[in-house]
């Protein structure tokens, strides 16, 4: 069956994105990116330090895997737009993903801070993804900043807690046109498979890949639930009922006298 | 001129103090830090320098300066 995401002009057929982050080495980082064939991959931009010297993360990026930049280290608006920019200077691109973040201890999204820099990026020609708390509202506001798609947060980052925020993702599936992309949280492929049963378009996952015991394996399987999942969505699940239907007919059976 | 005191001056470099010759520019200043040009990014008083521009970009007494690159991040 031919299900592409479209965003930005860009045909998207894998809709597992993976972060990049906590990988034990960029060899094994490279190794999950191509076992799970992704197609679209989020790098974040640091002050350079003694590593910059010798490796380079973008070489360890498939070719066929484009990247989105995240502005992680963002505190306020202003921040996360100059990250943006400058990641655009170094080449890579104009695909951001929106993060701006003030609290440490669940590293929940400012969703108003984020709006702010969907508006400026927006018109400047970035294709932005903000990450958010799952806020209708706000998401009606990030569609109307001219953003590219929203990224509700599934539960606290790195927290492997799974969709927590199921109840208010469904909603946004519902009444936002854009794409929803679950990020944040996934812990296991079930609830990457859960998301896109939902109907999400796509989801980021990071954590529970890269420190996995073996990345490259978890980065398959979770490729395969989002496969399954979306597979799902797309042929339409039955509603749950609350008492039986039989599966097999209902004559036929051995103790019931024939009628002459 | 005194030749074996090589005149320096102060600069702010990712948040940090640092002296370099006088009369630098941003290629010198990428290379005498070991770093490979293609690999960073540069911002001079928080203007993006682009790539093109560092040869002819002098550096002057308490510039501030950021030099990033990419790493992984989800």
């Amino acid at each position: 069956m031919e299900d592409v995401l479209e965003i930005a002009g860009k045909k998207i057929n894998n809709r597992l994105f993976i972060g990049t982050g906590k990988f034990s080495s960029y060899q094994i980082m490279k190794k999950a990116l191509e076992e799970a064939k992704a197609e679209l991959a989020t790098v974040a931009l640091r002050r350079v330090d003694e590593s910059s010297k010798t490796e380079n993360i973008m070489d360890y990026i498939p070719q066929n895997c484009s990247v989105m930049i995240n502005t992680s280290g963002a505190r306020d608006a202003q921040e996360a737009v100059r990250i943006a920019r400058l990641a655009e200077a170094a080449g890579a691109g104009n695909w951001i993903k929106i993060e701006v973040i003030r609290d440490n201890k669940y590293l929940l999204p400012d969703n108003i801070e984020t709006l702010k820099v969907v508006e400026i990026l927006a018109k400047e020609g970035f294709i932005t993804f903000p990450y958010m708390s799952p806020d209708l509202s706000v998401a009606r506001r990030m569609v109307d900043a001219g953003a590219s798609a929203v990224m509700p947060l599934g539960s606290p980052i790195g927290s492997n807690r799974g969709v927590k925020t199921r109840e208010l993702i469904e909603i946004m599936v519902n009444e936002i046109k854009l794409p929803v992309i679950v990020d944040a949280g996934l812990g296991r492929p079930s609830e990457a498979c859960e998301c896109m049963e939902l109907g999400c378009a796509a989801v980021l996952v990071n954590t529970a890949i890269a420190v996995a015991q073996n990345p490259p394996e978890m980065a398959q399987a979770f490729a395969q639930a989002v496969y399954a999942g979306r597979l799902a969505y797309l042929s339409g699940i039955p509603a749950a009922g609350k008492f039986a239907s039989p599966s097999s007919p209902l004559t036929g059976f051995l103790r019931e006298a024939k009628k002459s | 001129m005194d030749n074996d005191r090589i005149k320096k001056m102060l600069i702010n470099i990712n948040g940090k103090s640092e002296e370099v010759k006088i009369e630098s520019n941003l290629t010198e200043l990428i290379l005498s830090k070991g770093l490979c040009a293609e690999k960073v990014v540069i911002e001079l008083n928080l203007r993006i320098v682009p790539r093109q521009e560092w040869k002819n970009t002098p550096l002057e007494e308490h510039d501030s300066i950021e030099i990033v690159s990419f790493v992984g991040g989800g």
